[in-house]
């Protein structure tokens, strides 16, 4: 309500402004002219004579110049001013009393937001935990973390978070973080290999297989690491190696292992038909799909990977992976497409083409 | 209720430029004094809003109210105050509302101020003000409002860009707007008379407060800007030729041509029509560079097009008021009474000489920034035209106006006398060759055309010292008779000869820092010397220390000359998190008006840093210079002939009272 008040005020104001001047319509104005320029100008030559500024000649010729220029002036002036016309005072009260509040209002109700109040930052500080949204719970741990970058216990809380919102090269910076604050451990290094890995879209990059093997060093029995290392063997077409580490997982683990069922599955994929290889968690949401669903999220993560590569096609494996999936999907025409997109886009670079004939080779897809 | 309060005070100030654009007009069309004072209440009323509505986005800045879109995209918490003020237009929304609350401050101080203005005269100015306004504020509100809300607040904004968070954004935006915006008045007063269809010698004194007030803001805004460009950069270099500051030049070049065409009509009630165009290309050069800025057509001509709504809308606002004015200039300016005729050896045929080159100067940037982009639009191939196209055009054009600048002051009106005024300056000739000579001698071969150039600036400076001495009668009449006459000189002559001096040194400052700069690049670790200049440069060491709202990698390095310590100087690299991006603190060294300048590179794996040192002779000259312009101005403005018909100081001081 206070602010319709406002509103209402700052217009009476504006209005105001216009209808003052109007209502003092005829009163006698003073107003400059031309004239009182130039006889300025006549006394600034007596000025600069008296000064000795210019000689008594010139002074003259300038005196004669100007006084020409003001009869000039009082010849060419206008007429008097008129009396002011109560007729046109009147409309223009009107424009301003009707128009102006009508185009302010028109103006403002499509762009403003009336029903929102401020909210400067000191008040929603003191705002009670609970009633924040879990971002700003989120933004009031990193801002922490900032001022005491080396909170090793803040980065592991934070990291995982991070992670599951999605926002993985942030997550990828707190883990390294945790791992340099609160010490290197296996558990960590495997963490931050799939925050690599979801950074880079779900492919296990060479970075993020490094850290896996890290994990592997400090613990043989990393689940996860060891996991995601056989994925990146199976994202390189080497399906053999991938199937043995997998099936030595399984071979070594307790039968109630909550990710056996993951580890088979993945195994009979590779022990199958090779198909695109998904995420873990990606994995698991696929498990709970009907065919249809899962076939659009294959599509799609497919559609994905083309997209990435359009846009940098330096990726070979990749490359591979895509031409890969198109043979799995029966979609011949599309991988021989591709396939030409992938000579295109390496073309320039003899050992990744070469890397990239030899795949081919392996995919059976020679030329 | 700030934010929607401040939105609104913006809106209410599009509908009073409206009115003020219309009312007035039809005011002085049927001379109703009733109507024509409509435009001084509205203009008031106008600053008054805008003004409201720049307080609200400050103060939405200030409390971090992130609901604001504006504020969230441009700010952070933990910025400290003064950039969060200064944040407010580091931004496109944020810097129009400055550009627009500048374009009020004018309307509303001519509104205040103008009581010397024929009434129809000032209607008519201030209703093309409106227009100018109007075509603004619609532009902020359906392109760029500042005032666009977010339901659900995030709790951190996302920091204003780390490169403008220094202390130049708080002074370089501001002062450019005033000289860019200041402008406008020029150009409304063109177009005032344009529609009124007299102009006379009056009109040119009338116009030159505001001319000379915009030209002193746009001297120092450029000046500024170069001065921050040198220090926050890193390159030290301080003038780029670089679009955006062609941008501001091109006006700032017109603008001088205006100052001296507009002198010659005062006095001689000639170059009218010209002057008229020149007042209407110099805002249009304004606009110009606000279009170059503000379109985003700079990034790359495709950027421009992927997102064309903003720059779409200033290209209309471009045209509507560039085409206009012209067409209006092609109708109209055949009606205007030419004025008399003058010999070409005279002072009105020295400032006509001046106003040549100055526009030619002009056309030279004009070309050289827009044919890259004509070239991207047609062609689609991008070329930049740098440094040696503009060293090549825009030098050999100033050389030849730096030579006569020094015998225009010395000229007489109507009939002057070349050769007397040569003789006159015989005395700065000489101050000149000694200085070619003793330079040529000192530095011994090296570059031949940098003694030369400082000759010449010399011959500036002492050129315009020659015009005051002879003004004065220094050395031919007794000392006290010349004080005397110093006191009764216009406070113009002695603003001209500050400005001309200014020039000189400028120059001096350019060519020394051109031809003597030398640097010294290298990788550094703790306790080496760097040797550059007769300056050895000790790296003590390097810490790492957080501010407020960056970590900052600092160096130490003592600074000694010939085994004496100077000092200690602290260049350090920063590192912002919220925006991941990180700046360069150069350190200065100021001994005289030279430089010593170090700026820190990458860090290598074994700790040691790259370091630039640069020491730069002179370098100073180059900002003092316009300094001195601008003092040259403001003594100018101060004039007692500009008072002119102002109202006597009691009414005056009265005026004031009410006005607070």
């Amino acid at each position: 309500m206070t602010l319709w008040f406002v509103f209402a005020l700052m217009t009476v104001a504006a209005i105001f402004a216009v209808l003052w001047p109007l209502s003092r319509g005829g009163r006698a104005q003073s107003e400059g002219s031309e004239a009182a320029v130039y006889k300025d100008q006549l006394s600034e030559i007596e000025r600069d004579v008296a000064n000795g500024l210019i000689g008594s000649s010139e002074a003259e010729a300038a005196r004669v110049e100007i006084s020409r220029r003001l009869l000039a002036a009082r010849d060419s002036q206008h007429g008097p001013l008129m009396a002011s016309n109560t007729g046109l005072r009147r409309s223009a009260a009107i424009l301003a009393l009707v128009g102006l509040p009508i185009l302010a209002v028109a103006i403002y109700l499509p762009l403003g937001s009336p029903r929102l109040g401020d909210f400067p930052l000191a008040q929603r500080a003191r705002a009670p935990d609970v009633a924040q949204p879990f971002d700003n719970l989120v933004a009031q741990v990193e801002a922490h973390l900032e001022k005491n970058p080396t909170d090793g216990r803040g980065w592991n809380v934070l990291a995982p978070v991070l992670s599951r919102l999605g926002r993985h090269d942030e997550a990828v910076r707190a883990y390294r973080n945790s791992i340099t604050y609160s010490g290197d451990s296996p558990e960590r290094r495997s963490n931050l290999g799939e925050a690599l890995a979801a950074a880079a879209g779900g492919v296990v990059t060479a970075e993020a297989k490094v850290e896996f093997e890290r994990a592997v060093a400090l613990n043989a029995d990393e689940v996860k690491a060891r996991y995601y290392l056989g994925l990146a063997a199976e994202q390189d077409g080497r399906t053999g190696e991938a199937a043995s580490i997998w099936r030595a997982m399984l071979a070594k683990a307790p039968p109630e292992a909550p990710w056996r069922p993951l580890v088979q599955a993945a195994l009979a994929r590779v022990g199958g038909a090779p198909a695109p290889a998904l995420p873990n968690e990606a994995m698991a949401a696929a498990k709970d799909m009907n065919d249809t669903d899962r076939d659009e999220m294959i599509r799609g993560m497919v559609d994905r990977l083309a997209t990435r590569l359009k846009q940098n096609g330096d990726d070979v494996e990749g490359w591979l992976r895509l031409v890969r999936a198109y043979m799995v999907m029966g979609d011949r025409d599309k991988a021989i497409s591709a396939l030409a997109n992938a000579r295109q886009a390496v073309a320039n670079d003899a050992e990744r083409l070469q890397r990239l004939n030899e795949g081919l080779k392996n995919l059976g897809l020679d030329g | 209720m700030i934010a929607e309060s401040g939105h609104y005070a913006l809106v209410l100030a599009l509908a009073l430029a409206l009115i003020q654009s219309t009312v007035p007009i039809l005011g002085a069309r049927w001379r109703d004094p009733a109507l024509m004072n409509v435009a001084r209440a509205t203009a008031l009323a106008q600053l008054l809003f805008v003004a409201a509505s720049f307080a609200a986005l400050v103060a939405l800045y200030i409390v971090s109210d992130f609901s604001v879109v504006n504020v969230y995209e441009n700010s952070h918490s933990t910025k400290p105050l003064l950039y969060k003020i200064t944040g407010v237009w580091g931004n496109h929304e944020g810097s129009m509302l400055l550009w627009v609350s500048i374009l009020a401050l004018f309307g509303g101080l001519v509104a205040a101020f103008g009581n010397n203005l024929p009434l129809s005269l000032r209607a008519y100015v201030l209703a093309v003000q409106g227009w100018v306004a109007s075509a603004f504020y619609l532009f902020i509100l359906i392109t760029s409002n500042p005032f666009l809300r977010i339901a659900s607040p995030p709790i951190e904004g996302r920091d204003l860009n780390p490169v403008l968070q220094d202390i130049g954004l708080a002074v370089h935006p501001p002062m450019l707007y005033l000289g860019y915006v200041g402008f406008s008045i020029s150009f409304s007063f063109a177009v005032a008379a344009l529609l009124e269809g007299r102009i006379d010698a009056a009109w040119a004194r009338w116009v030159r407060p505001w001319t000379l007030v915009a030209w002193i803001f746009l001297t120092l805004g450029i000046a500024m800007g170069s001065y921050w460009a040198y220090y926050e950069l890193g390159w030290g270099g301080w003038w780029f030729w670089d679009p955006v500051e062609n941008a501001s030049l091109m006006p700032w070049l017109a603008g001088t041509a205006l100052l001296h065409s507009a002198v010659v009509m005062e006095k001689r009630n000639a170059l009218k029509v010209w002057t008229i165009l020149l007042s209407i290309l110099t805002f249009s050069l304004s606009l110009l560079g606000t279009f170059l800025v503000r379109s985003g057509v700079l990034t790359s001509v495709h950027a421009f097009a992927t997102d064309p709504t903003r720059g779409v809308f200033i290209l209309l606002i471009l045209c509507v008021f560039i085409g206009g004015s012209l067409s209006l200039y092609a109708w109209r300016a055949s009606a205007l009474k030419q004025g008399g005729l003058f010999a070409p050896i005279s002072r009105e045929g020295a400032l006509v000489l001046n106003n040549l080159f100055l526009t030619a100067a002009c056309a030279t940037v004009f070309i050289g920034t827009l044919y890259p982009l004509a070239l991207e639009v047609l062609t689609g191939d991008k070329i930049s035209v740098g440094a040696p196209f503009f060293n090549l055009t825009f030098g050999p054009l100033f050389l030849p106006l730096m030579i006569a600048v020094p015998f225009g002051p010395l000229l007489a009106w109507k009939r002057g006398d070349l050769l007397g005024a040569a003789q006159r300056l015989t005395a700065a000739g000489i101050a000149a060759l000694l200085a070619v000579a003793m330079l040529w001698a000192w530095t011994r071969g090296g570059n031949a055309f940098a003694p030369l150039a400082i000759g010449l600036a010399v011959f500036v400076i002492a050129g315009a010292l020659t015009d005051l001495a002879e003004r004065t009668g220094l050395f031919r009449v007794p000392f006290a008779t010349a004080t005397r006459r110093a006191r009764g000189l216009p406070r113009a002559t002695w603003g001209s000869a500050f400005a001309h001096a200014g020039v000189g040194v400028a120059l001096i400052g350019i060519v020394c820092e051109t031809t003597w700069n030398s640097e010294y690049i290298a990788t550094m670790r703790s306790d080496d010397v760097a040797k550059i200049a007769g300056y050895e440069l000790k790296l003590d060491g390097v810490t790492q220390r957080p501010g407020p709202n960056f970590r900052e990698m600092q160096a130490q390095f003592t600074v000694s000359l010939d085994g004496r310590r100077l000092g200690e100087m602290t260049p350090s690299k920063r590192n912002f998190t919220a925006r991941a991006s990180s700046t360069t603190e150069a350190a200065l060294l100021t001994r005289g008006a030279s430089q010593l300048y170090i700026s820190l590179g990458e860090t290598t794996a074994d700790g040691a840093i790259a370091v630039r040192i640069y020491h730069k002779p002179m370098v100073l000259l180059i900002w003092w210079g316009p300094m001195l312009m601008a003092f040259g101005g403001l003594l100018s403005v101060s004039d007692r002939r500009l008072r002119v018909g102002a109202p006597k100081p009691a009414k005056a001081l009265r005026g004031l009272q009410a006005a607070e």
